[in-house]
């Protein structure tokens, strides 16, 4: 099972990512922002961080970086792709999934560990849990507020599309509380929240974030 | 050559917190006047001739680019 994880200018949890791959049990694989290949991967992860120097919108130039056409036709046809934070701004911003991420309400950066609502336990990186599970992972952001208009609001929460919501308190003013959400097809997953952060007992609040990792893991091996 | 400008808002409906901030500031500098304000981004792009096909690209780029239709608006103009 290799799973990549794409690396931008300014991407900062690429190492974390691909480290959470290997305590998963994958092989991680270093994908460059700037070239046309996949290297074979069977999954991606667009990290963490400030491709581009957050200039113009989060996200709006990664999604033009050479390597996300390949990333884009492959989520299309079906492959897990995970975002997160930065990574889930390049999704939307690429149209993989709806709605966007505008800066926090309250106006200040947030770090601080966070409560996540498993809504959804059907989607490619979350099946290592269970649908009302409550995870603590790592919150940081500045620009973490998700918005969409009404209609899609009401179409992700009835097609089940929200993955998590957030617990105890809404921390980025995210409308519904949706920290995450997934596509029709529930191979591409975005969330603001850092699960590559909780995977080891000595760092962070705890290994809530490994479930994500062996979730896409567990797919592979078990197919 | 000639000089198109764009110009991207956040749409109304949308909450702008530098707006906001912006807001925030003003009586603190004494400007009582001011019951809201918008923040958004002005793009000036330098062209050949601001013909009716680089008009057209033009709209592409802002819709494309310049701006996130989920979010913003935007308004195409030739300045002069």
């Amino acid at each position: 099972m290799r799973i990549g994880v794409v690396t931008f200018p300014g991407s900062l949890d690429d190492r974390d990512a691909l480290r959470a791959v290997r305590l998963a049990g994958g092989e991680g694989v270093s994908l460059w922002h700037g070239d046309h290949d996949l290297k074979d991967v069977d999954a991606v992860i667009l990290p963490g961080g400030f491709s581009y120097g957050d200039y113009l919108r989060c996200g709006a130039i990664a999604r033009f970086a050479p390597v996300m056409t390949e990333v884009v036709a492959a989520a299309q046809g079906g492959m897990p792709v995970l975002g997160i934070c930065n990574g889930f701004q390049i999704l939307c911003e690429s149209h993989l999934l709806p709605g966007a991420l505008i800066r926090n309400d309250h106006r200040t950066f947030i770090c601080r560990d966070q409560v996540l609502e498993v809504e959804n336990a059907d989607t490619a990186w979350t099946r290592a849990y269970s649908a009302g599970q409550h995870i603590t992972i790592p919150l940081k952001n500045g620009e973490g507020g998700f918005v969409a208009d009404a209609a899609t609001l009401d179409r992700l929460e009835g097609e089940g599309q929200v993955v998590f919501r957030y617990v105890g308190g809404n921390p980025n003013g995210s409308l519904r509380d949706i920290a995450g959400i997934t596509n029709e097809r529930g191979n591409v997953v975005g969330l603001m929240p850092h699960p590559e952060h909780a995977v080891e007992d000595l760092c962070g609040p705890g290994t809530d974030g490994l479930g994500f990792f062996v979730s896409a893991v567990q797919a592979f091996t078990a197919a | 050559m000639a000089r198109i400008i764009v110009d991207v808002m956040p749409k109304p409906e949308i909450l702008d917190p530098q707006g906001k901030a912006v807001h925030g500031a003003l009586p603190r500098l004494g400007f009582e006047g001011v019951t809201d304000v918008r923040q958004g981004k002005r793009f000036e792009l330098e062209v050949a001739s601001a013909d009716a096909a680089t008009l057209a690209e033009v709209e592409q780029i802002a819709g494309t680019l310049l701006s996130n239709p989920v979010i913003e608006d935007f308004t195409v103009r030739v300045e002069g």
